[in-house]
């Protein structure tokens, strides 16, 4: 099947491949997909905590060109934004911007199910150590 | 000098030998006639070409001229082989025996045969992807009446134990058909020596025209019945009617004959491409493995998984090189191939496999360019992997939960 010039060039240059350290409290990790479906999309952010907003992203997929492409765009879109306009970024609007051909819509599902469990995990995060930092007050 | 994009997809077609298409096209300009037409030259000389072309067959598989049954390709005959012998045996049993990484040719129809009332019986392969004789013998019933196994798979080149099985199948009187479209002119085949009752060719995957192929179809010890699958003038003995496409068959003719001279000399060359090829990547790419049998498989197939990449992505990356993947990404089903599975390659090894197919028309260069450029882009997508990442870190891939979609 033909490709769009847009697939090939995120393929061809992926932006933001690449790995924040995981414990990182203020790294948010999702990984969606299984090796044998043929997908797994590593997405992660990195939030400033001051201001909450998303500094940086890094990906890694394992993954056809269109979920590589996927993946690459959503760290571009992800820079900048807050948490609050990052869960607003939908698959659809991969699709349109890469013009995904309709077998390859899964691969724009993937790239959102992996922005949602990123930021959850970061949420989890703070929310963990939001707990612990309460905690030795309310035993005080 | 190098020409991109390169075609290394000879599993899937080959490109018609230009030899071929200079014989082919006289009968379609001045000798056009039907070979059926009895009365004037027209027909005759058609006629004549295609007697021509029957031997020519006859000799690259050892049989008779008149044994040759032409068919619209491979589908067709294997279609018309398992169908034909059904019905027309129906009364002496009801059982066939095939394999599980046969084409879907033959396993599509042995689903429609099932539901007509035929019982089918699959058998699995090792993890070479071949059958053993010995399993069929066991697979017997007092109603099989047929045996199916392909003489060598699309997918992984696999040679299957064909002459044994032809043995075993003459000692019990059973009819023996064999799917050899991927062995034909590859391969030497003698359906005497090998014991074969009806054998499915294909045009196209030996140089020659794509719409035709031809089935064997034994006429002697014993004299092998069909039911006919298209009814109409009672061409090709009364088994397939319709008339002869003689442009095709004078190019399957062709073929068969390039194919017959030059054989011996072709497989050795195609054999050391491959293995350079081979060798070339997987002796730099640690975590490649071969699909299929080491040895025993056609001489320009290469079927290797390149563990944390995925077929599909690794095929953009070398767009410029014709080849194909097990990936469930490249077919309309979201599953990975049925062969690489039926071999107990994990579905993520599956999803990671490549298919080159050197054929007649490869050179070295190509070859060296194909090195390279896999090994650049598999390098290249492991650095992109989660999966790379975590094998390098040494996390057991299987010991965690994946979400799936």
């Amino acid at each position: 099947m033909p490709y769009s010039d847009k697939i090939l060039e995120h393929y061809n240059n992926p932006r933001n491949v690449g790995s924040f350290t995981q414990s990182d409290l203020n790294v948010g990790t999702g990984l969606v997909g299984a090796p044998e479906c043929g997908d797994v999309l590593k997405l992660q952010i990195l939030v400033n905590p001051a201001t909450g907003m998303i500094e940086d992203a890094k990906f890694k997929t394992f993954g056809c060109g269109s979920a590589i492409a996927s993946s690459s765009l959503a760290t571009e879109w992800l820079k900048g934004k807050s948490i609050e306009d990052a869960l607003a970024i939908r698959n659809t609007q991969i699709v349109e911007e890469l013009a995904l051909p309709p077998v390859k819509v899964h691969c724009s599902v993937l790239a959102e199910d992996a922005i949602k469990a990123a930021i959850k995990n970061f949420q989890d995060k703070q929310q963990n150590t939001n707990a612990e930092k309460r905690e030795p007050v309310a035993v005080g | 000098m190098l020409k991109l994009p390169i075609y290394m997809d000879n599993n899937s077609t080959t490109r018609t030998d230009p030899r071929v298409v200079d014989a082919m096209i006289p009968f379609f300009t001045e000798k056009f006639g039907n070979a059926a037409s009895r009365n004037h030259p027209f027909g005759w000389e058609a006629d004549e070409a295609v007697g021509e072309a029957r031997k020519q067959i006859g000799n690259l598989i050892g049989s008779g001229p008149s044994e040759i049954i032409f068919t619209s390709g491979a589908t067709e005959a294997i279609n018309l082989a398992l169908k034909g012998v059904a019905q027309m045996y129906k009364k002496k049993g009801n059982h066939i025996i095939t394999q599980v990484t046969e084409h879907k040719a033959t396993l599509d129809t042995c689903k429609r045969l099932e539901k007509d009332g035929f019982q089918v019986t699959y058998l699995p392969v090792d993890k070479f992807g071949q059958v053993s004789a010995e399993q069929i013998r066991e697979a017997l019933t007092d109603k099989t009446i047929l045996v199916s196994i392909m003489a060598a798979n699309n997918e992984i080149g696999s040679l299957q134990p064909i002459k044994a099985i032809g043995k075993l199948c003459k000692e019990k009187g059973i009819l023996f058909h064999t799917d050899a479209v991927q062995a034909v002119g590859k391969i030497p085949i003698n359906v005497d020596e090998m014991g074969i009752d009806l054998l499915s060719m294909s045009g196209h995957k030996m140089y020659g025209p794509k719409g035709i192929g031809a089935l064997y179809v034994r006429k002697k010890d014993p004299r092998v019945r069909l039911d006919p699958q298209i009814d109409g003038g009672g061409h090709e003995r009364g088994m397939r009617s319709g008339t002869l496409p003689v442009p095709l068959i004078v190019g399957l003719g062709e073929a068969a004959d390039i194919c017959y001279r030059e054989m011996a000399e072709e497989s050795k060359k195609t054999y050391r491409l491959r293995e350079k090829l081979r060798k070339g990547i997987m002796s730099q790419l640690p975590e490649s493995y071969i699909n299929g049998h080491p040895d025993e498989r056609l001489p320009g197939n290469a079927n290797i998984s390149f563990a944390y990449v995925e077929g599909e992505g690794l095929m953009m990356g070398i767009k410029d090189v014709a080849v194909s993947s097990g990936s469930a990404c490249t077919s309309a089903s979201l599953e990975p191939s049925y062969v690489l599975r039926a071999l107990g390659v994990g579905d993520e090894l599956a999803h990671s496999s490549i298919r080159f197919g050197i054929g007649r028309f490869n050179t070295e260069e190509e070859v060296d360019y194909v090195i390279d450029l896999v090994v650049r882009e598999v390098n290249r997508l492991r650095e992109m992997s989660p999966l790379y990442e975590m094998a390098q870190e040494g996390i057991d891939l299987k010991s965690i939960e994946w979400s799936g979609h």
